[in-house]
């Protein structure tokens, strides 16, 4: 694969084409690849659980013909959970993938930048303040976040180094909530924060049919916008003053493109509570996979489908014991992170 | 493109700064002819690449306006500006990993649109500009892996495939050696010839005084002298704006001045 991209042109003759019908061939690889893993993931997920059922009863039960306990275990139980972690994960990749883009670093990701503590601090708000329940904490992830990310964008300024400020200044407005979260925390009385701690581990566990179809209608509606800018933030990438000269708008597609990243952020936290990282590492390994410097946004979309699925076969089954997806997440993106720290900072 | 009307260039009474207090430039006013060759000239930090960016739309002036074609330019559309007008900016750095290719495709953008994204008319840009920076050898290699030169050229194919009537170039021969330089100044010369107006700063008087056909010198934010090379490249001119000592002689190739620095020519007064 890799000698393909370095392959000598015919002396610059359709060198243009050449090039970008290459990636779009390797990119198409790499999607269906995904994709055909996605699928197999998703069959499997829907075999696997404390219920022995086999390949045959997940036919059975997808075609209709199942009935009773192995219906409702496959069709009801496992089937919206796994469709909504596809959704979720490809939401989070979706999101990480244009913060990545617009910031033009990998580390920009609406987990970094303040995004994840502001909608925790929402929802625990929301939970111990209000004792609300499932939907008014889904609101307040909402709100949170989104209050965060317009703080962190104000703060970071208009000038200069946007990119990198954003981050300094994110990571900062994160040590300063999740002080204040602990704080909220220690203040509630012991229930109320075992299921704020519940909330914030993140996970799929329980949720079902009634959750995953105003997120899947939410999804589309985001993915219009973002498909339409799609092109003006690969040109972003250039830089504001090479994409200014040709013909992108560059504050509004930014401003619209980052409140299109929170949103799609905003729906995975507000569903099932912070999921970190898969924003961080679905872009990158989507990078590393097509190995063209612009993924665009289909791709990471597709990685992080993949690894929310993934990671939430494993948090079920791996340990014996359910565990919340977001502790699985969060462990292997820990290590991710440490590691891409590490190369930046060798930079 | 050739439409002389169709391409007017004009800042006027612009004040340009940064941030609300630098003021860098005050009360300019400079119109490009139509069809010229500009070459602006002047000290570092006197201005140049500040009324550059403010000519192509990068930056908004605090007072007065920049005309494109009888319309302010901060109200036409960015879109219909990028077809008009291209920008080589005196520095950009390239995404991570980015092809030259890739790079100078992205020159096609407004060009280009959600529908419409590959057409034989871009292919035909991308392949001549390529062509005419010399840079198919390596057109397959990430841009962060080239020399400074190799990545100057890769940049100026991009702002070459944009295919503008007006093109801006900030310092476009800086990293380029001088067979490079030559190559680069003849193929704007050519672009210019077809009916593209060119404006470049350039540091090397000699040079610009052999292109241009319309040379500006700027000093502290003002235009101090502009008009034939040959009238503004004058051993006063170069000591009224570089403060150096100089002799002014004819260019024995194309008889346009030359200049020449004297000894200890920016001594210590
Ligand atoms: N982004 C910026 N923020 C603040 N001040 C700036 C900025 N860019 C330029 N300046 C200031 O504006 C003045 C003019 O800068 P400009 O870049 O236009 O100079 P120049 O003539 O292009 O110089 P050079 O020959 O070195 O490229 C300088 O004093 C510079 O410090
Ligand atoms: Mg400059």
């Amino acid at each position: 694969m890799k000698a393909l991209i370095h392959r000598v042109p015919r002396h610059g003759r359709d060198a243009g084409r050449q090039v970008s019908f290459r990636i779009r061939t390797r990119t198409l690889a790499v999607c269906l690849a995904l994709a055909a893993l996605l699928l197999v993931l998703a069959f499997l997920s829907l075999t696997a659980g404390r219920f022995d059922t086999g390949m045959t009863d997940v036919f059975n039960a997808l075609s209709g013909q199942a009935t009773g306990k192995t219906r409702m275990i496959i069709l009801e139980w496992r089937l919206p959970r796994m469709l909504l972690a596809m959704l979720l994960g490809a939401a989070l990749g979706l999101g990480g993938a244009i913060f990545q883009s617009l910031t033009r670093n990998p580390l920009g990701s609406p987990d970094i930048i303040g995004f994840a503590a502001g909608s925790h601090t929402g929802a625990l708000v929301v939970l111990l303040l209000f004792s609300g329940g499932y939907y008014a904490t889904a609101f307040g992830a909402l709100g949170g976040g989104i209050v965060t990310a317009l703080l962190v964008y104000l703060l970071a300024g208009t000038t200069g180094q946007q990119g990198f400020r954003l981050i300094v200044v994110g990571i900062g407005t994160s040590a300063m909530l999740s002080a204040f979260n602990a704080w909220l925390i220690q203040k509630a009385d012991l229930e109320m924060a075992m299921g704020a701690a519940f909330w914030a581990a993140g996970s799929l566990n329980g949720l079902g049919f009634e959750q995953l179809r105003p997120a899947t209608a939410l999804f589309c509606l985001l993915c219009l916008p973002v498909a339409a800018l799609a092109r003006p933030l690969r040109q972003m990438e250039l830089g504001d003053d090479a994409a200014l000269a040709s013909g992108v708008t560059v504050r509004r597609t930014r401003g619209l493109l980052m409140l299109l990243g929170v949103a799609l952020t905003a729906l995975a936290t507000a569903t099932a509570g912070p999921i970190s990282f898969i924003a961080l590492c679905a872009p990158q390994i989507a990078r590393r996979l097509v190995g063209a410097s612009s993924v665009g946004l289909f791709t990471p979309a597709l990685t992080g489908a993949v690894l929310l699925v993934l990671a939430d076969a494993a948090a079920q089954h791996a340990f014996g014991r359910q565990l919340p997806v977001g502790i699985m997440t969060i462990s292997v993106g820990g290590l991710y992170l440490l590691w891409l720290l590490i190369r930046e900072g060798r930079r | 493109m050739t439409d002389n009307q169709q391409s007017q260039l004009e800042a006027q009474s612009v004040t340009l700064g940064y941030g609300g207090h630098i003021v860098t430039c005050r009360d300019l006013t400079l119109a490009i002819p139509p069809g010229s060759f500009t070459v602006v000239v002047g000290p570092n930090a006197c201005g140049k690449s500040t009324l550059l960016r403010a000519m192509a739309r990068l930056l908004v002036p605090n007072e007065g306006q920049v005309v494109l074609n009888g319309q302010d330019i901060n109200r036409l559309k960015t879109r219909d500006v990028a077809r008009r007008l291209g920008l080589l900016p005196q520095t950009s750095t390239a995404p991570e990993g980015i092809s030259v290719a890739e790079l100078v495709v992205r020159g096609r953008y407004p060009h280009q649109s959600f529908l419409r994204q590959w057409s034989a008319a871009d292919e035909e840009a991308v392949r001549s500009a390529i062509a005419a920076t010399n840079i198919a050898d390596f057109s397959d290699r990430p841009v962060d892996t080239l020399s400074g030169g190799q990545r100057q050229r890769a940049w100026v194919a991009m702002a070459l495939a944009q295919e503008t009537p007006i093109l801006l170039l900030d310092e476009p021969t800086t990293f380029l050696d001088i067979a490079h330089q030559i190559d680069l100044m003849d193929l704007l010369e050519r672009l210019n010839r077809q009916g593209r107006t060119i404006v470049a700063v350039l540091h090397d008087l000699n040079q610009a005084a052999r292109y241009a056909s319309h040379l500006v010198a700027m000093k502290d934010g003002k235009v101090i002298a502009e008009g034939h090379p040959g009238d503004v490249v004058t051993q006063e001119m170069v000591k009224a704006i570089f403060d150096i000592t100089c002799v002014v002689i004819d260019d024995p190739v194309t008889g346009l001045p030359m200049v020449v620095p004297a000894k200890n020519a920016h001594a210590e007064p």
